[in-house]
C-alpha cells in the first residue's frame, strides 16, 4: 500500500531535524532510548561514587553535604528519568501500536511532546547542580526540603515538568489500547506486554496530577511560603508524605508492571509454549494498579500515622503479594515442559523472577508493622527497593534490549557478550545488595556518608559487587552498540515469536505493516 | 454524532485513524483522560482544603468572611453563561452556522475576560489588606491562629484555577481565529468539542470552589 522497497522508518528521512520533529512512534521510542540510556549513565556514576564513598567507613572521597547531593541526584534520576520513562517510553513507544497492529500512537504529536517535556524536565534539574545541587533525597521530605539551598527547588521543578511526560505517555497509550487495535485484536487476544502497559498507563494518568499538585505546593511553599507543609504556620509536614507517597507508591508500579509485561513475552518466546493463564496474567495487571492507590501509608509506619491507619495500610500492602505471586506462579508454570532456550533476553527472565522474589518477599517482611520500625530508614530497606527496581525493572529493560534490538534495528546482536553482561550484572547485583540486607538487620542506617566501623566489611563486599555490575552494564553497552553498527542482519523473526510485531518488515517501515494486519487468534499460539 | 460516510470520506483525517469519525471519537477519549488529570490535579487541592478546614473550622470561617460572596456569586453566574455560550458554538458548528460559532465563541471570550477582570479586583483588595498566603500574610486584626494559611489555600486554588482560565482563553482565541476562516462544520469541530470539554470542567471546578471559600461558615 504505502511501502517502497528499501525503505523504513530509519531511512525514510535523514538528518537531526528529521528526528527532532518526528511523530513516528518508533523514532520516539529510539529517541527515548538513547536519552534514558545517557541518563542511566549519569545516574550510575553516581551510584559508582556512592559506593566509593562508602568503601570504609568515615571519609573517602567526599564530605557528608557532597554525598547528600549524590544519593539525591543517583535517586531523583534513576526513578524520574530511568525507570519510570524506561520500558513504557523505549519500548511502549516502539512496540504498542506494532502488537495492536495500529499505525501509530492515537496521539503523535503529544507523543513528541512527552519526549521533550523529559528532556526539558531533565534540563531544568540539571540546574539545580549550578546551585550547590539538592541534598534532601528524591523525596523532597518537609521540612528540610523548604529550608536546604534553592538546588532542591529547580529539582522539584524539573520533576514536575517531567511528571508530564509520564501523563502524556500514559495517556496516549490508554487510548490507543481502546480505540486503534487492528481488525480482529480483541482485548484478550492482546500480547500481556500491553495488558501491562495499560495497567501502567492508567496508573500514569490518575497518581502522576498528584505528584503535580504536591510539587507545586512544595514550590509555592518555598517561594513564597504558603505554609501548607510548614508547622510553623499551621501547616502539617505529614501531609506532605501523603500526598507524595499518594504518588510515588503507584508510581512503584509504574516501574515494575511493564517489567513484568516484559518478563511475560520473554518467558513465552523462549519457552515455545502457550502461557499459562493469560487471564490471570493480564487481570492481575490490573489488580495491582486498583491494590497501588490504598497502600502508600506503609511508608509512614513511624511518621506518627494511627496504628489503626498503620494496620490497614499494612493488611493492603501485603494484599500486593496475590496479583504479585499469581503472576510468578504462571511464568513459572509456563516453564513446566516447554522447550526452554537460554538466550540472553531468557537468562534476563530468570534473573528477574529469581530477584524479584526476593525484592517482593522481603517487600512483604517490611509491610508487617512490627517489624518495620526496626527496618525503617535501614539498608534493609535500601536492598528491598534495589532487589525490586534493579533486579526486577533493570533486569527485564536489559532483557527487553536484547530481544527487540534485532526488530528496532534489524541487526543481530553477539549471543555470548550478551550472556556475559549478565553474569557479571546477576552476580554483581547480588554482591552488592545481598549484603545490604545484613547491614540493615544490624542496623545501620540508609543516607549517611559513614558508618561504625564493625559494617566495614560488609560494605567492602557491597562496593565491590557495584563494581561488578558496572562492568556488567558497559559490556552490555558494548554488545548493544556493536549490534547497531555491526551486527548481522537479523531477517523477520530471529526468535520465533508470535506476536505481531515479528510479522512488520526485518525494520519496520514507517507505517509499521504494508498492509492491514487482521488477528485471528491469540498472542502465544505456539502448537 | 451523524456523519454521512461519503462527506467523511472527503475530509482529511490523519493516516493511523480508518476514517474521520475514528479520530474524533479518539480525540475526545483523549480529552476525557485528560480531564481525569485536571481533577486529579485540582484534587490534591481540595483533599488538603477538607483536611485543615475539618482541623481549624474557626480559622476557615474567619477567612471567607473577608472573601465578598457577591464577587464571587457574579463570576459564577459569568461562567456559567461562558459554558452555555460554548454550548452554542458547538450546536451551530452542527448547522453549519459558521457566523454563529464565532459570535458564540466571541461571547465566551468575553465572559472568561470578565471573570479574571473581577478576581483582578478581588486579588487587589486582598492585597492591600496584606491577606496573603502564609509567612506573606500581614493583616493586623486576625483573630484565628495562622490566618494566613486560609489564604494560602484560597490564592492557590483561585490562582490554579485562574491560570487555567488564560489557558482557555487561548485556546478560545485559537478556535475563534480557526472558526473565522471557515474552519468547523458538521463534518468536522473536534477542537471546538474538546475545547468546550475543557471550559466545562473549568466551570464546574469554580462551581465547587465558590461555595467552598466564599460560603463556608
Amino acid at each position: 500500500m504505502y511501502s517502497t522497497p528499501g525503505k523504513n522508518y530509519l531511512n525514510e528521512a535523514s538528518g537531526l531535524w528529521s528526528w527532532l520533529t518526528t511523530k513516528d512512534h518508533k523514532r520516539i521510542g529510539v529517541m527515548y532510548m538513547i536519552s534514558v540510556m545517557i541518563f542511566f549513565a549519569i545516574g550510575g556514576a553516581f551510584a559508582m561514587l556512592i559506593r566509593t564513598e562508602l568503601f570504609s567507613s568515615g571519609k573517602d572521597i567526599v564530605d557528608a553535604a557532597v554525598y547528600n547531593q549524590f544519593m539525591t541526584f543517583h535517586g531523583a534520576i534513576m526513578v524520574f528519568m530511568v525507570i519510570i520513562p524506561g520500558i513504557p517510553a523505549i519500548f511502549g513507544n516502539f512496540f504498542l501500536p506494532l502488537q495492536l497492529g495500529a499505525k501509530d500512537v492515537a496521539f503523535p504529536r503529544v507523543n513528541l511532546m512527552s519526549w521533550y517535556c523529559l528532556i526539558i524536565g531533565a534540563a531544568i534539574s540539571f540546574v539545580s547542580l549550578i546551585y550547590n545541587g539538592a541534598d534532601t533525597g528524591w523525596t523532597f521530605y518537609t521540612p528540610y526540603s523548604i529550608g536546604t539551598d534553592n538546588g532542591t527547588l529547580w529539582l522539584v521543578l524539573g520533576a514536575f515538568v517531567m511528571g508530564f511526560s509520564s501523563i502524556l505517555t500514559g495517556l496516549n497509550f490508554v487510548v490507543t489500547v481502546h480505540k486503534l487495535r487492528a481488525p480482529g485484536m480483541t482485548f484478550f487476544r492482546m500480547p500481556l506486554f500491553v495488558w501491562s502497559l495499560y495497567a501502567t498507563a492508567i496508573i500514569q494518568i490518575i497518581a502522576t496530577p498528584v505528584l503535580g499538585i504536591t510539587l507545586l505546593l512544595l514550590a509555592a511553599e518555598r517561594i513564597l511560603g504558603i505554609g501548607v507543609f510548614d508547622p510553623k504556620l499551621g501547616g502539617d509536614p505529614v501531609l506532605f508524605q501523603h500526598f507524595f507517597w499518594f504518588y510515588s507508591h503507584p508510581a512503584v508500579y509504574i516501574m515494575i508492571l511493564p517489567a513484568m509485561g516484559v518478563i511475560s513475552e520473554l518467558i513465552t518466546t523462549y519457552s515455545r509454549k502457550v502461557i499459562f493463564g493469560y487471564k490471570a496474567i493480564a487481570f492481575s495487571s490490573l489488580g495491582i494498579a486498583a491494590v497501588s492507590f490504598f497502600v502508600w501509608g506503609h511508608h509512614m509506619f513511624v511518621s506518627g500515622q494511627s496504628s489503626l491507619a498503620g494496620i490497614i495500610f499494612s493488611f493492603l500492602t501485603m494484599l500486593v503479594g496475590v496479583p504479585t505471586a499469581i503472576k510468578t506462579f504462571n511464568w513459572v508454570a509456563t516453564l513446566y515442559k516447554g522447550s526452554v532456550k537460554f538466550d540472553s533476553p531468557m537468562l534476563y527472565a530468570l534473573g528477574f523472577i529469581f530477584l524479584f522474589t526476593i525484592g517482593g518477599v522481603t517487600g512483604i517482611i517490611l509491610a508487617v508493622t512490627a517489624l518495620d520500625v526496626h527496618f525503617h530508614d535501614t539498608y534493609f530497606v535500601v536492598a528491598h527497593f534495589h532487589y525490586v527496581m534493579v533486579g526486577g525493572t533493570l533486569m527485564a529493560l536489559m532483557g527487553a534490549f536484547f530481544y527487540w534490538l534485532p526488530k528496532m534495528f534489524g541487526k543481530l546482536y553477539y549471543e555470548a557478550g550478551a550472556r556475559l553482561s549478565f553474569v557479571f550484572i546477576f552476580l554483581g547485583f547480588n554482591v552488592t545488595f545481598f549484603p545490604q540486607f545484613v547491614l540493615g538487620a544490624m542496623g545501620m542506617p540508609r543516607r549517611y556518608y559513614s558508618y561504625l566501623p564493625e559494617y566495614q566489611l560488609l560494605n567492602r563486599v557491597s562496593t565491590l559487587g557495584a563494581y561488578t555490575i558496572g562492568i556488567g552494564f558497559l559490556i552490555a553497552l558494548a554488545v548493544i552498540l556493536h549490534s547497531i553498527f555491526k551486527g548481522k542482519p537479523a531477517g523477520k523473526n530471529p526468535w520465533g515469536a508470535k506476536t505481531l510485531e515479528w510479522e512488520a518488515d526485518e525494520i519496520p517501515i514507517h507505517e509499521n505493516f504494508a498492509v492491514q494486519p487482521v488477528v485471528t487468534g491469540g498472542p502465544y499460539e505456539y502448537r | 454524532m451523524s456523519t454521512d460516510n461519503t462527506a467523511v470520506g472527503e475530509r482529511h483525517h490523519a493516516h493511523h485513524f480508518n476514517n474521520a469519525e475514528h479520530e474524533f471519537n479518539t480525540s475526545m477519549f483523549g480529552v476525557w483522560c485528560f480531564l481525569l488529570t485536571e481533577i486529579l490535579m485540582f484534587g490534591g487541592l481540595f483533599v488538603g482544603y477538607f483536611i485543615f478546614h475539618n482541623l481549624y473550622p474557626d480559622m476557615f470561617a474567619e477567612g471567607a468572611s473577608h472573601l465578598d460572596w457577591r464577587y464571587g456569586a457574579t463570576n459564577t453566574l459569568v461562567l456559567l453563561m461562558s459554558s452555555f455560550t460554548m454550548v452554542l458554538s458547538i450546536y451551530y458548528a452542527r448547522k453549519n452556522n459558521t457566523k454563529m460559532i464565532s459570535w458564540c465563541l466571541f461571547i465566551t471570550l468575553l465572559c472568561a475576560i470578565a471573570f479574571m477582570g473581577i478576581k483582578y479586583i478581588e486579588y487587589s483588595h486582598k492585597i492591600h489588606e496584606g491577606l496573603l498566603p502564609g509567612e506573606l500574610f500581614s493583616y493586623a486584626h486576625a483573630e484565628a491562629a495562622n490566618l494566613g494559611l486560609y489564604f494560602s489555600f484560597y490564592f492557590m486554588m483561585t490562582g490554579l484555577h485562574g491560570s487555567h482560565v488564560l489557558v482557555g482563553m487561548g485556546l478560545i482565541t485559537w478556535i475563534l481565529i480557526r472558526a473565522r476562516r471557515g474552519e468547523f462544520n458538521e463534518h468536522y469541530y473536534t477542537p471546538v468539542e474538546g475545547v468546550g470539554l475543557f471550559w466545562h470542567l473549568v466551570d464546574l471546578i469554580w462551581i465547587y470552589l465558590f461555595p467552598l471559600l466564599y460560603l463556608v461558615g
